[in-house]
C-alpha cells in the first residue's frame, strides 16, 4: 500500500490513501489529519460553506425576479385540457404579494408563530383577491422565502412551470387559486392563505434550512382542507428539490401522485402515504458497498 | 424535580454532579464506563446511495469512531429501503468482526416491520417527547414502544448485554409541535427522559441544536441546554449522549461545538456523534467529527468502548491506543477493499 500514502513532509499534514473515494459523495472524507486535527485548507473551505449557508438565511427574497420569472412562464396551449388552467397560465401570471406578521428576520427567527400567520394587510388584499366565479379553488401554491431565499429564487418558477403543464394534463381539472408569494413565512402560513382563498388544497413551496452543501434547497408542502392551527402530522413533504438534488421531474412525479391521492381520499398527512419512492429508489440506488467485497 | 433543579444549577455544578452519576449499558460492547467516551458513526447521504455511505463507515472507522452505534438516518420512510441498510450495516459488522451495534434511524413501526420481515435489527431508534401529545405528534405511544421494545429482545442479539433502544430527545420539541400545555422545555425535556427509562435503552441522545434557534437561539444557549439534558439524564439513571450540533440559521459555529465537546467530555457525557468534517449532508447541520473525537480523547484521557479499543488495536487503526494515536499507514485488512475499488 505505501504507494498509496502521500505524506507531505513538509506541511505534516497526513493525507488519507481513501481520499479518492470523495468522488462517490459530497460528505467530507478523506480530509487527512494533522495530528487528529482537521488540516488547514479543509477547515477554511468548512467556514467559508457555513458563512455561505449563513447569508442565504438572512438574504431577501428577490421578489421582482421571481415575479418576472412567473411572468414569463408559458405553457403550450394544446396541451391544456381545460379552460381554467390556460387562462392562469397562458399569458403568465402576476403573483399576490403577502407578509407574515413577523416584520423582519430576526423576529422570524426568535418567534416561528408569527412567521405562520398574514399580517392584517395580507388577509385583506388576499380577501379581496377572490374571484368569487371560481371558487372553491382546487389548489392554491404559495411560495414562501422560509429559511432560504436562494432556494425560492433558483427553484420555485422553473418547477412551477414544469408542475402546471402536468395539472394541465391531467384528465381532472385543476382550478388554480391566484399564486402567492409570502414574505417571512413559516410552512404553516400555507394554511391561512388556503383557508382565505377557500381553496381545497395548498402546495406551499418553502426554502428550507440551508446546509453546507446545499444553500438553495426548497420543500414541498401539501396541506388538504387547509385550516389555521394544522400541525405538520396534516402535511405531506418533498425535500430537497434543486439541482443538485431531487430534479424538477422527479418532483413534479412525486407532487401529481400526492395531489391526486390527496383529492381521491380527501385528505393529507400521515395517512397518505407516497408510494412512489417504492420504486424510484430502486432505480437510483447504487448497491455496492466496497466495504464486504 | 429535576427540571427545576438543574435551572438552578451553575454550569460547573451540572457538569459536577453528572461526573458522578456514570450509567453502564451495553449490547454488543460496554458504553459508559468511567473515562470512556463512545461515538456514533453516522454515515448519512441524501439518497441512500450505498457506495457513499460505505465510504463514510470507512472514514469514521479509520478514524477510530463507532463504538456507540453505527447509526444511519436513512432518505425516505420506505421499509425496504430501511432494510437494505440494516443489511449492509450488518455485514461490514460481521465481516470485520466489529464490537458494535447498527441502526436505522426510521420510525419504530417501520423497525418493528423489519423485524417481522427477519431483518438482522440491533438497535430500535425512536424520537420521544415528554408529553403525551408530543408523542402522538411522532406517530408513537407507549404501548407501540414497548411492542418494539419486545420484539428486540426477541432476536437475542447482543453478545454483552441486551439494551436495544436508541432514544432521541432535545429541548424544543413539545413546544414546535404546540405540546407543552404551557409548560418549559427542560421540563418537557425530562418528562421524555421518563420515557425513554421505561425501556432500558442503549443509548439516549438529546440533540440539543438541530431544533434551530426559534427554542435554543445561540451557542450559548446550546451549551447551557447541553449541560442541563446531560445532567438531567444522567441524574434520571439514562445513559446520556449528546448531538452537539447547530443549524445554519442559529448564531453559533465549530468553536462554541468545540467547547461544549470539551465540557461534556468533563462531566462524563457516555457519546457523542462523528460524522466526516462535521457536515451532514443529509440532514443540513454540523455536528461533532470524527476528529473532533480523536481530540476530546486526546485531551481528556478518554477511551473508547473497551472491547471496541482491542478492536481498534487489533486491526491496527490505533498505532498506539493508550495514546490515541492512529496509523499513518491503512490496516491491511481494510486495504484489499480500497484496492479492489481502485481495480474497477
Amino acid at each position: 500500500m505505501s504507494d498509496l500514502i502521500k505524506q507531505d513532509k513538509e506541511t505534516t499534514v497526513i493525507q488519507n490513501p481513501w481520499a479518492f473515494l470523495r468522488e462517490h459523495t459530497e460528505a467530507r472524507i478523506g480530509l487527512g489529519r494533522t495530528g487528529v486535527s482537521i488540516p488547514t485548507n479543509h477547515l477554511l473551505d468548512f467556514q467559508l460553506a457555513h458563512a455561505q449557508a449563513q447569508d442565504a438565511v438572512h438574504l431577501p427574497l428577490d421578489t421582482q425576479h421571481v415575479v418576472d420569472q412567473l411572468n414569463k412562464i408559458s405553457v403550450n396551449i394544446n396541451l391544456l385540457s381545460n379552460t381554467d388552467t390556460s387562462e392562469l397560465f397562458q399569458d403568465g401570471y402576476s403573483p399576490i404579494l403577502l407578509h407574515s406578521q413577523a416584520v423582519n428576520r430576526v423576529t422570524y427567527l426568535q418567534r416561528p408563530d408569527l412567521g405562520r400567520r398574514l399580517d392584517s394587510n395580507s388577509c385583506k388584499l388576499l380577501s379581496k383577491s377572490i374571484d368569487q366565479t371560481r371558487v372553491p379553488y382546487d389548489l392554491s401554491i404559495v411560495i414562501v422565502d422560509g429559511l432560504s431565499s436562494l432556494a425560492i429564487k433558483e427553484n420555485a418558477v422553473n418547477y412551477i412551470q414544469i408542475l402546471s403543464h402536468a395539472l394541465a394534463k391531467d384528465k381532472n381539472q385543476w382550478k388554480l387559486a391566484p399564486i402567492t408569494i409570502v414574505h417571512q413565512g413559516r410552512v404553516a402560513i400555507g394554511d391561512e392563505v388556503g383557508e382565505i382563498l377557500k381553496a381545497k388544497m395548498t402546495l406551499v413551496l418553502i426554502g428550507e434550512r440551508p446546509g453546507l452543501s446545499s444553500p438553495d434547497s426548497l420543500g414541498l408542502y401539501l396541506t388538504y382542507n387547509p385550516k389555521v392551527g394544522l400541525t405538520d402530522a396534516n402535511r405531506n413533504c418533498i425535500s430537497n428539490v434543486r439541482s443538485d438534488g431531487l430534479s424538477y421531474e422527479e418532483a413534479v412525479k412525486k407532487t401529481m401522485y400526492l395531489l391526486k391521492e390527496a383529492r381521491r381520499l380527501e385528505l393529507s398527512g400521515v395517512n397518505l402515504k407516497d408510494r412512489t419512492s417504492d420504486d424510484t429508489l430502486e432505480n437510483s440506488i447504487n448497491n455496492e458497498n466496497f466495504l464486504i467485497k | 424535580m429535576v427540571a427545576a433543579v438543574s435551572k438552578i444549577m451553575r454550569n460547573q455544578e451540572l457538569i459536577m454532579v453528572a461526573k458522578k452519576c456514570p450509567i453502564v449499558t451495553s449490547f454488543n460492547n460496554t458504553i459508559g464506563l468511567e473515562g470512556h467516551l463512545s461515538t456514533r458513526l453516522q454515515p448519512n447521504h441524501p439518497t441512500d446511495d450505498m457506495m457513499g455511505i460505505a465510504s463514510s463507515m470507512l472514514d469514521g472507522l479509520l478514524y477510530a469512531n463507532g463504538d456507540a452505534v453505527i447509526g444511519i438516518n436513512p432518505a425516505t420512510d420506505n421499509v425496504e429501503q430501511s432494510i437494505k441498510l440494516i443489511n449492509l450495516m450488518n455485514d461490514v459488522i460481521n465481516k470485520y468482526e466489529i464490537p458494535t451495534q447498527s441502526c436505522v434511524l426510521t420510525h419504530v413501526t417501520n423497525t418493528i416491520e423489519a423485524i417481522n420481515k427477519k431483518a438482522p435489527v440491533d438497535l430500535v431508534f425512536q424520537s420521544i417527547g415528554g408529553t403525551q401529545a408530543t408523542n402522538t405528534s411522532f406517530g408513537v405511544n407507549l404501548n407501540i414502544l414497548k411492542e418494539a421494545h419486545d420484539a428486540a429482545l426477541s432476536l437475542n442479539r447482543g453478545s454483552v448485554g441486551n439494551n436495544v433502544m436508541y432514544f432521541e430527545t432535545g429541548q424544543g420539541s413539545s413546544l414546535s409541535a404546540n405540546a407543552n400545555f404551557g409548560l418549559d422545555q427542560q421540563t418537557c425535556e425530562v418528562r421524555a427522559y421518563a420515557v425513554a427509562k421505561e425501556f432500558d435503552p442503549l443509548l439516549v441522545n438529546t440533540v440539543v441544536g438541530f431544533i434551530g434557534p426559534e427554542y435554543l437561539f445561540d451557542g450559548k444557549e446550546i451549551t447551557r441546554a447541553g449541560l442541563e439534558d446531560h445532567f438531567c439524564g444522567k441524574l434520571l439513571g439514562l445513559p446520556m449522549g449528546c448531538d452537539i450540533c447547530y443549524t445554519n440559521h442559529a448564531d453559533a459555529d465549530q468553536n462554541d461545538m468545540d467547547n461544549l465537546l470539551t465540557l461534556l467530555g468533563v462531566a462524563g457525557c457516555n457519546f457523542i456523534m462523528g460524522i466526516p468534517g462535521s457536515d451532514d449532508i443529509m440532514l443540513n447541520y454540523q455536528t461533532t467529527s470524527f476528529h473532533d473525537a480523536l481530540y476530546a480523547r486526546r485531551v481528556l484521557n478518554l477511551d473508547p468502548a473497551p472491547e471496541f479499543k482491542l478492536w481498534l488495536e487489533k486491526m491496527e487503526i490505533f498505532k498506539d491506543a493508550n495514546n490515541y494515536i492512529l496509523n499513518d499507514d491503512i490496516p491491511k485488512s481494510f486495504s484489499a477493499s480500497l484496492q479492489k475499488v481502485i481495480g474497477n
